[in-house]
């Protein structure tokens, strides 16, 4: 009798991937709302103003001058340094993620132009074992502001990730000290780092490069923190306040600078790069 | 004594348990049983050194996490003189959760701080676990910005299960505070030693842990996350994991300090007496004193430039990759 089965998985209240299908519940205004339309509006609902999650690939077609976008360190690939397994080993987990998600690691970085600016661009993709900072991670950070110290260019990082990746252990968690460093580069020698935040970002990126953007902007609504919203609450074991974590609350709270829409990223990363660089 | 035993310890405390019964017997009588005590004394060190040359990284963990095991301010007492402790971040309030201040180590004057657990319920909560707000991270970079002012090394102790996790820390920006503290600190123009003496819970411990020599208590761990934390994400399994899933999460992490040498993460290794530093304070005290004035004495002759500069270099190799080319 398992035609009147409910397949459908509901556990997980947000899903990191739009389903297939003609139509999509927004996660936002839980309307249903034409695939093709949210497709058309990047991936923002045009009833809630919700900004779904979109893959690194697609991030970067709607920052860069067309064509201008040049992937750099695209060969590097994790190591395995602790031989790490839990239910299936790291080196698995690895492949299984690139088959998943068509990237070789959890961030694109390169060189672009954006209105004839030209900057470094790293990109995370949550859909890459939760954008996770490991080795790779880090290298490709630090590579990319090495680059802008060269090349006069300005560092643009668009995060989403769940923080440090358990898998490498130590190796991870010195990322974070690494990445900063590279950071201090940069402060140091006038390159502007321009640090945006999407859904969702949190733990030791948050707690690293992303929190030093000499400018910091997040797409609205985005959850931001250092500690996950279940952990806080299991300690304090009390509901957390509405909004807490949103982008909208870090702002308030003066945490970053702007909360700006999908659409006008581009023309305020622009107009930030003309006044400041 | 009424002393603290882990799960492990168990033989070792019914021999010791044993020991003190013929002790008592013995006393003021003319029964002569010193040689019976001299072999059970034997047999409890042979134990000893035998369950503690063999811990696992679980019952490290637990050892690294002992409630008698000496913490900052014990150290600092031990290993200083002329301490005086500064307070607050200038911004918010005092985080009791890490302690610093100015001392003197064998004349040398220097900034030293940690984070603090407490002892005892009370001082416990007093401490917050040793968990810190961001107030308390910008205190300890408050008090390294004094040193680089005044040409002062820095020394610095780890010991913390991680940044607290709460709604006020989120709200000042406890995720800004940490990176702000591992930027600053890569660029501090004076030598800087890290001693992990307990737990290294992640961020939070790293947050004052960007140093010129990073040494590990021979029981002490670090690690991005802890065992417990690990195996919650791995293996749930409806909210029933347990001691076996956190031994296996331990094993996985590769966080002691032994694991940590061989990926030359760590510059050494800081020998424990036999059963744990807590066994023995005084002498872990001594050899973290030997430890720091040996990492001075490598440090003192480079400019603040190649402090810098080596101190970069040493992060920017840490990773583990495999690069293809097209």
């Amino acid at each position: 009798m398992a035609w009147f089965k409910k397949t459908k998985d509901t556990s997980s209240e947000k899903k990191v991937k739009i389903p297939e299908g003609l139509w999509i519940k927004c996660e936002g205004c839980k309307e249903i709302v034409y695939r093709k339309e949210i497709n058309k509006n990047l991936k923002v609902c045009p009833k809630c103003n919700y900004h779904f999650r979109i893959g690194a690939r697609e991030r970067l077609k709607l920052l860069v001058d067309e064509g201008s976008f040049t992937e750099l360190d695209g060969g590097l690939i994790s190591g395995d340094p602790l031989n790490f397994k839990d239910t299936i080993s790291y080196k698995d987990r690895i492949k299984e993620n690139q088959k998943k998600s068509g990237l070789k690691e959890a961030v694109i970085s390169g060189n672009a132009l954006i209105k004839g600016y030209p900057v470094c661009l790293v990109v995370m993709d949550f859909s890459f074992m939760g954008g996770s900072m490991g080795s790779v991670v880090g290298e490709k950070i630090v590579r990319a502001a090495e680059r802008c110290l060269e090349e006069k260019r300005t560092l643009i990082t668009i995060s989403s990730s769940g923080g440090a990746r358990m898998q490498e252990g130590i190796f991870s968690l010195m990322q974070m000290a690494k990445v900063s460093a590279a950071m201090a580069k940069l402060k140091d020698n006038g390159i502007l780092f321009i640090s945006v935040i999407s859904d969702p970002t949190f733990g030791g990126v948050t707690a690293s490069f992303v929190m030093l953007g000499d400018i910091i902007i997040a797409e609205p609504r985005s959850l931001i923190g250092f500690a996950g919203p279940r952990v806080i609450e299991q300690t304090i074991k009390q509901p957390l306040p509405e909004d807490f974590q949103r982008a909208e609350f870090l702002l308030a709270y003066g945490l970053i600078d702007m909360v700006v829409d999908r659409k006008n990223l581009r023309e305020v990363l622009a107009k930030l790069i003309e006044l400041l660089q | 004594m009424i002393r603290y035993y882990l799960e492990f310890e168990k033989p070792i405390e019914e021999l010791e348990i044993k020991i003190e019964e013929l002790k008592r017997l013995s006393d003021g009588k003319d029964i002569d049983i010193s040689s019976e005590i001299k072999r059970l004394e034997k047999k409890v060190r042979d134990l000893r050194s035998d369950i503690f040359s063999t811990l696992t990284p679980w019952q490290k963990t637990l050892v690294a996490r002992h409630p008698e095991r000496p913490y900052t301010l014990d150290y600092i007492n031990m290993t200083c003189s002329d301490f005086i402790e500064l307070h607050g971040d200038r911004r918010f309030s005092d985080d009791p959760s890490i302690v610093g201040g100015i001392a003197k180590i064998k004349n040398i004057p220097v900034v030293i701080l940690g984070h603090q657990k407490g002892r005892g319920t009370k001082e416990r909560i007093y401490r917050n676990f040793g968990q810190p707000h961001p107030e308390g991270y910008r205190k300890a970079l408050r008090l390294m910005k004094i040193a680089e002012r005044f040409k002062r090394p820095v020394i610095t102790f780890i010991d913390t299960p991680g940044a607290y996790p709460g709604v006020g820390a989120e709200e000042r920006g406890q995720a800004e505070a940490i990176a702000v503290n591992l930027m600053e600190m890569s660029r501090l123009r004076v030598p800087v030693v890290t001693i992990v003496i307990g737990e290294g819970g992640s961020g939070g411990a790293l947050a004052i842990g960007v140093a010129d020599r990073l040494y590990m208590l021979e029981h002490s761990i670090y690690s991005v996350i802890s065992p417990e934390g690990c195996s919650a994400i791995l293996w749930k399994k409806a909210g029933e994991i347990g001691t076996d899933d956190f031994s296996r999460a331990a094993n996985a992490l590769k966080l002691t300090a032994q694991d940590l040498l061989s990926f030359n993460i760590i510059d050494d290794i800081i020998p424990e007496p036999l059963g744990g530093a807590h066994r023995d304070p005084e002498g872990t005290a001594g050899k973290i004193s030997d430890f720091i004035l040996k990492a001075f004495e490598e440090l003192k002759t480079k400019t603040p430039s190649k402090l810098v500069e080596e101190r970069y270099k040493r992060l920017r190799k840490i990773g583990s990759f495999l690069e293809e080319t097209k």
